[in-house]
């Protein structure tokens, strides 16, 4: 379950956000739509723990993110959120598996070998597993992401852009795994995006407007 | 153990950086190293054989050039003493002296040279006979360890000497033959070397060979100049041929000089001995200090102490040694810098990576001790590489560092220092690698992954 209240983010050159309040019950889905510029990306680094120096709070389960020092930010981070990059960044000196391992590793968690291989089966990659990262195509890249996001069962999913250079097709196809995914974990599912197409497909829907300036 | 495995995959993710990195680091940890393994094992050497002598009295000449042809047997002799002149040394009842060993040089066999000596010889290099006996008789001989092994003599076999320290076979003295009757216990000190037999067989042979080398003189075509005269220890070798003439009819009435201890040696005041080895009672008695300037000043002898000449000569050889030194503590320098560079863009190659693993739950404790690894792993292998290549190289060298030095020297030989030059590389590693593990640590994960790549 994932709940904000009253979160406002300046940066220290000028821009500064105010979000509305944020909730999001575990299982279910939230698309936050704005078109550039509004604080999308700001506001998945705050949902994410990324940043914590805003006034307000971010709640995991009744924890706040933000009050957390930034050594038990960084474990909490790891235990109980997954993130899915518009651009997706693996460990390129391992394998596919290795990069879902070592995900258990830095999360704090046991390397379970079998749970990673039964999730990319899952994801259709498993014939992937021994595979370098760079031999992968995007499409195989973006699951192999959805597969590391979800690898330590996380409280909440964020995906920032997760569809917008990818087709009708997949598009569709890559938001029903992670629905799918995030079901499985238990977790809540939070997608940020500009994509108009999954409008249709998430009715629970939160649009940013124009940020405001506090100089 | 897992951070561990990562900086290694990491470091081999980049081949062409780790060979480049670990050639320059290997070089230098192993030009350094070998140097470590030089000196330390040409030290033991000199210190092995400094065997408490305190003075060594011979010809006129180096007095370097005795102490390394008398006490490490890698120098032609400065020329011989006659046994009337040295007479008072030899005397056990000399106030000063606790100890003193004859040595008469002159030949070799297989370019082990074979000293004429007394028993006392044994006790000086801590080594007893292991097999056999010692020698009783003229042209009986015990020989060192190392003689026994390399040239597969045991008790009861016979050889013919060489003139000269050089194993040339024109110079062999045909019509003596020696008999191995002892083997002494190996020392690791230059006895294990040696060909010992009693002074007089010194005498003996030379007397032979005499005869031998005026018929070969008579023959205008085996007359080899200079080169000759070199392998024949120069003005020494012309005392000889007097000598030789005049005694080389009493000995071949089987009245032959024979002397197996320094009472004996006393008898015949007119023969050569080479030098002799001497152990003080007290080394800070003011009459034993001022005992060899006397020697210097008022007798055709000259004196040397071994501990003195072997200090200029480690000055001599120490500015080349440091020379090396110095070249490779700065190819070692170079490398770490190399290893410093590598590290530092590899980091910033990677800031994204390194930023998936803060979002992944890793700290910046982790980074850090992530870049550090690596640094550490790089000099690592490069420490292991260098040990490797200077074991080896030594391995390589000993045979001719052998017969240079009349010394074996041993790749497998292993020093303390060792330790503390990994302990350096090590350190290096870390020093390297501080800087980007420091800069990776504190990046900003919101910032990196905010700039669109």
């Amino acid at each position: 379950m994932l709940t904000t209240q009253s979160l406002k983010f300046k940066y220290p050159e000028g821009d500064a956000f105010e979000f509305p309040d944020i909730y999001c019950p575990a299982q279910e889905k939230l698309l936050i739509l704005g078109s550039s510029g509004v604080g999308k990306s700001t506001l998945l680094h705050l949902l994410g723990g990324l940043i914590n120096t805003p006034t307000g709070s971010v709640l995991i389960d009744d924890q706040d993110m933000m009050q957390m020092s930034n050594a038990k930010l960084d474990k909490f981070r790891g235990e109980n959120i997954g993130i899915v990059f518009q651009k997706n960044h693996f460990i390129r000196s391992i394998s596919v598996l290795e990069n879902l391992l070592i995900a258990q590793f830095f999360a704090g968690q046991k390397e379970d070998e079998s749970k990673c291989k039964k999730i990319l089966d899952r994801l259709n990659i498993l014939d992937k597993q021994g595979k370098a990262i760079k031999t992968l195509s995007e499409g195989e890249k973006q699951r192999v992401a959805i597969a590391r996001a979800v690898v330590n069962a996380p409280k909440v999913i964020l995906a920032d852009e997760p569809t917008s250079a990818l087709d009708d097709n997949n598009c569709s196809e890559v938001i029903s795994l992670l629905e799918e995914h995030a079901h499985t974990a238990k977790a809540a599912l939070v997608i940020v995006t500009h994509d108009s197409r999954l409008k249709e497909i998430i009715s629970n829907q939160i649009v940013l407007t124009s940020p405001i300036f506090e100089k | 153990m897992k951070l561990l495995k990562l900086a290694y995959r990491n470091i081999v993710a980049n081949p062409l950086n780790l060979i480049l990195s670990i050639i320059l680091f290997g070089l230098g940890i192993g030009l350094i190293n070998f140097l470590i393994l030089f000196n330390n094992q040409l030290k033991d050497k000199f210190e092995k054989n400094l065997a408490d002598i305190d003075l060594v009295i011979g010809a006129k000449g180096s007095p370097l050039q005795m102490i390394l042809s008398s006490m490490y047997h890698i120098d032609s002799p400065t020329g011989n003493i006659t046994i009337g002149e040295a007479k008072a040394f030899l005397n056990p009842r000399h106030p000063l002296i606790k100890a003193v060993v004859p040595l008469s040089l002159g030949d070799s066999y297989k370019s082990y040279r074979i000293v004429g000596t007394t028993d006392s010889m044994l006790s000086f290099y801590n080594t007893s006979v292991i097999e056999g006996n010692l020698w009783h008789s003229d042209f009986e001989v015990a020989i060192g360890r190392a003689v026994a092994d390399d040239t597969g003599l045991t008790i009861g076999d016979t050889f013919h000497s060489s003139h000269g320290f050089t194993d040339d076979e024109d110079f062999a003295h045909d019509d003596s033959s020696f008999k191995v009757v002892g083997i002494l216990s190996a020392t690791g000190s230059v006895i294990d070397q040696l060909i010992l037999t009693n002074p007089s067989t010194v005498w003996n042979v030379h007397d032979h060979a005499h005869e031998s080398d005026i018929k070969k003189e008579e023959e205008p075509h085996n007359h080899e100049e200079s080169e000759t005269d070199e392998n024949h220890e120069g003005h020494n070798h012309e005392d000889h041929n007097h000598e030789g003439h005049e005694h080389s009819k009493s000995h071949i009435e089987n009245n032959q000089p024979y002397a197996h201890t320094i009472e004996d040696l006393l008898k015949y005041p007119e023969k050569d001995i080479t030098t002799l080895l001497i152990k003080y009672k007290s080394k800070t008695n003011f009459q034993a200090l001022n005992m060899p300037r006397a020697i210097n000043e008022n007798t055709d002898m000259q004196t040397a102490s071994p501990a003195i000449e072997i200090n200029r000569l480690y000055a001599m050889i120490g500015i080349g040694r440091q020379m090396i030194q110095w070249l490779a503590i700065l190819i070692a320098l170079i490398s770490a810098i190399s290893i410093f560079i590598m590290l530092f863009k590899s980091m910033k190659e990677r800031k994204y990576e390194l930023a998936l693993i803060r979002v992944l739950g890793g700290s910046r404790t982790s980074i850090f001790a992530l870049i550090i690894l690596e640094g550490i792993i790089l000099t690592l292998i490069g420490f292991l590489v260098g040990f490797l290549l200077s074991h080896l190289g030594m391995e390589l060298l000993s045979n001719s560092l052998k017969s240079a030095y009349k010394y074996a020297f041993s790749g497998f030989a292993f020093m303390k220092e060792e330790l503390l030059l990994l302990g350096v590389s090590l350190f290096i590693g870390v020093l390297a690698a501080f800087i980007p593990a420091w800069q990776a640590a504190r990046t900003d994960i919101n910032e990196t992954l905010s700039e669109k790549g």
